[in-house]
């Protein structure tokens, strides 16, 4: 997944000399995770450039540099460390279409490696999505599959509007083979990973890889589970995702953030309102606990596994 | 004091090397000690008249406006105005000193300086009003929308900057500030970032004494807010912020110097609030009347129209003329401010995304079968 947004990333510098990719050591080091790796090389300085370690700087810049025709693409090296840029994000990036009454659109991607599972200590693990998910203005993107990773950073960088791109680290060494010049799903719609007959797993981003292990270790207790990957979380594909509930009755919402006020309980609270008539048991949630993300050692206990999805799975058969 | 200047710093061999290569530009980093002032020197007869009267009448005709605007938030006609009142200067001579390519990057005090740039002085108080968010077309002026966050605006600025340089374009781009805002974080990434990027960028800090309740002594232990610039690398300038020649004159230097690839520079102009932060506040619980009468004595206007009378370069038909463009002015505001707005309530899901989200048009037709509903209650 690195090499393809790695891919996503020169293809939109060759593409587009609008195109400008900016962050702390994204230069000579290639980012940390190496998802810049080669770009000042290959287009100097000016298009791969490394800043200064400050993240409202970097992305406040990037919106001047919008302001005047660019298309800015930010790297914040890792999830917690976004917050220092909140303040930019909220009030402006996510706000300028807004306050300008359309004339000032800010075409800015704002990548974001996210979530756990890599054994990061403290403030390198957050899965910030809800933060995000609430704040109107901003598209938020989170891909699973390598070619999603690198169609939906491609079609990040050429909307109009800005969009945290989320990316899961632990997905990052993931392989498979992808055709760069094969159509993805746009922006906004979700995808069936795998069908089913009996309920339906609706995830993204990390927490794929681990439904469709659950999936198929479902299938033992005879359940054939279903499992949609959203891939969009702004806007919701409302209409995929009522379609499938509908259709199977059943669903589990999964994702690693904590679930109280996160992003679960908000597809929940549609779904219901939606499918009410449909359903057969009450929309479950399985997401990380409410705590604070957890030392290294102990993130295991925290992040939903194949067997905290099992057990959800269980409580679908629901008895009034 | 002793501070430190680069200009007796020796850099020693060896030590973080890349990092001790001489700058081209050796402008001196420090401020001088007192002020730059014009008014009352024998400088000001080197200026060219047409500016200083074009200054005078710009002073006038603000000084009305900042009168007329707080007028209309006692009238409920505004819903809030944090006045220029005594920083007409500053406010003036930023938009002076910029050429029409340049971008302004104000903060919510500087309404004032938004209209001497060329905007409509009604469409730049349509936030203040409370109509919609900004009333102007950034693009068409090259202004920025009056950002209300603290110093947020100057990154922008550095951003703008720097994109215009990549571009081979000689624009250079002005951030209006406060002096609380050079307390904010967003302030020292920005002069920090312009420093790194040589950025053609300048910061004009418009040290009014206040930020809100809190005096500067409570808001920075520099000697001066200038000083600042030091600690970047980049020159930082001190000038007397009601003497609307020197601000011109400085602020004219900085965007030069940036225009031909000098960098940046930080402004700070010493000025005084003589009105509360905003009609909403009550100035008399935090300062004494001796001072704000002390800084009356001091005030841009009347310093503009003594010296000037005295060199013999204002007559009483500048004074009348002046006089009636700002009367004009403020009858177009009291007319145009005492009718109510149009407001299209369907417009709030306009500008949101490019494409409004599945989800905005479902609340936009929820939005629309209420106002069809009213209509039908008040037109049966």
């Amino acid at each position: 997944m690195a090499q393809a947004l790695n891919s996503a990333l020169r293809d939109a510098l060759r593409a587009d000399p609008a195109v400008h990719v900016l962050g702390e050591d994204v230069g000579a080091l290639g980012g940390v995770f190496r998802i810049t790796d080669g770009l000042t090389a290959e287009f100097g300085a000016d298009r791969c450039l490394d800043t200064p370690l400050a993240e409202a700087g970097i992305l406040g810049t990037a919106i001047g540099m919008a302001m005047y025709g660019l298309r800015p693409v930010v790297e914040m090296q890792f999830d917690a460390f976004a917050y220092p840029a909140l303040e930019q994000l909220f009030s402006h990036v996510a706000k300028m279409r807004n306050r300008t009454a359309g004339r000032l659109p800010l075409p800015i991607t704002v990548r974001i490696p996210y979530g756990g599972g890599i054994g990061g200590v403290e403030h390198h693990s957050d899965a910030s999505e809800a933060y995000y998910t609430s704040t109107p203005g901003l598209h938020v993107v989170t891909p699973a599959t390598v070619a999603d990773a690198y169609g939906l950073l491609r079609a990040s960088i050429a909307s109009d509007d800005p969009v945290v791109f989320l990316e899961p680290k632990r997905l990052y060494w993931g392989k498979a083979e992808f055709d760069p010049a094969a159509p993805v799903e746009p922006i906004g719609r979700a995808v069936l990973r795998r069908t089913g007959t009996s309920a339906v797993l609706i995830t993204y981003g990390p927490s794929l890889p681990v439904c469709l292990e659950a999936a198929e270790a479902a299938k033992a207790e005879g359940w054939d589970l279903a499992v949609l990957d959203l891939r969009t979380l702004v806007p919701f594909d409302d209409e995929t995702v009522c379609r499938v509930v509908r259709s199977l009755g059943r669903a589990v919402v999964v994702h690693e953030a904590t679930g109280f006020g996160g992003t679960g309980a908000e597809i929940a609270a549609r779904v219901t309102e939606r499918c009410f008539h449909h359903l057969a048991a009450p929309v479950l949630r399985v997401t990380g606990f409410d705590i604070p993300y957890p030392p290294p050692m102990l993130e295991h206990h925290h992040l939903p596994g194949v067997d905290r999805i099992l057990d959800a799975v269980a409580r679908l058969q629901w008895e009034a | 004091m002793t501070v430190l200047d680069h200009r007796h710093h020796t850099a020693v061999p060896g030590w973080l090397p890349g990092a001790t290569a001489p700058r081209s530009d050796p402008a001196p980093l420090l401020p001088d000690a007192s002020p730059v002032r014009v008014l009352g020197t024998p400088e000001l007869e080197k200026y060219d008249p047409a500016l200083l009267r074009e200054l005078y009448r710009r002073l006038v005709v603000g000084r009305r406006y900042n009168q007329q605007a707080t007028t209309l938030t006692k009238q409920g006609r505004l819903a809030v105005y944090p006045a220029s009142t005594g920083q007409e200067a500053c406010q003036v001579a930023a938009a002076l000193a910029l050429g029409e390519q340049d971008w302004l990057f104000p903060s919510y005090r500087d309404t004032l300086a938004v209209v001497s740039r060329g905007v409509d002085p009604l469409e730049a108080l349509t936030l203040l009003r409370g109509n919609a968010h900004t009333g102007y077309d950034p693009l068409a002026t090259r202004t920025a929308p009056l950002c209300t966050p603290l110093a947020t605006q100057a990154p922008h600025a550095v951003g703008l900057a720097h994109a215009a340089r990549l571009g081979g374009d000689p624009v250079v781009a002005l951030a209006l500030l406060g002096d609380g805002g050079t307390s904010e974080g967003d302030f020292h990434e920005a002069l920090n970032f312009a420093a790194v990027l040589n950025a053609p960028v300048v910061f004009l800090v418009q040290n009014n004494g206040y930020a809100i309740s809190v005096p500067l002594t409570a808001q920075s232990a520099a000697p001066t807010l200038a000083h600042k610039a030091v600690g970047y690398g980049i020159p930082g300038r001190l000038v007397d912020g009601n003497d609307a020649p020197a601000v011109h004159s400085v602020l004219t230097e900085a965007v030069e110097r940036a225009r031909t690839g000098g960098g940046p520079t930080l402004v700070e102009a010493l000025t005084y609030r003589v009105e509360a932060h905003t009609n909403a506040d009550d100035a008399t619980r935090y300062r004494d009347d001796t001072e704000v009468a002390a800084w009356r004595e001091h005030d841009p206007v009347l310093l503009m129209e003594r010296h000037l009378r005295r060199i013999g370069l204002l007559d009483d038909a500048l004074v009348q003329e002046s006089a009636e463009e700002a009367e004009a002015l403020a009858a177009r505001m009291r007319a145009e401010f005492h009718a109510d707005a149009e407001l299209d309530p369907m417009a709030l899901f306009a500008h949101v995304y490019a494409e409004p989200t599945p989800q905005l048009r479902e609340q936009a037709a929820q939005l629309s079968a209420e106002l069809a509903a009213e209509a039908e209650v008040q037109h049966p």
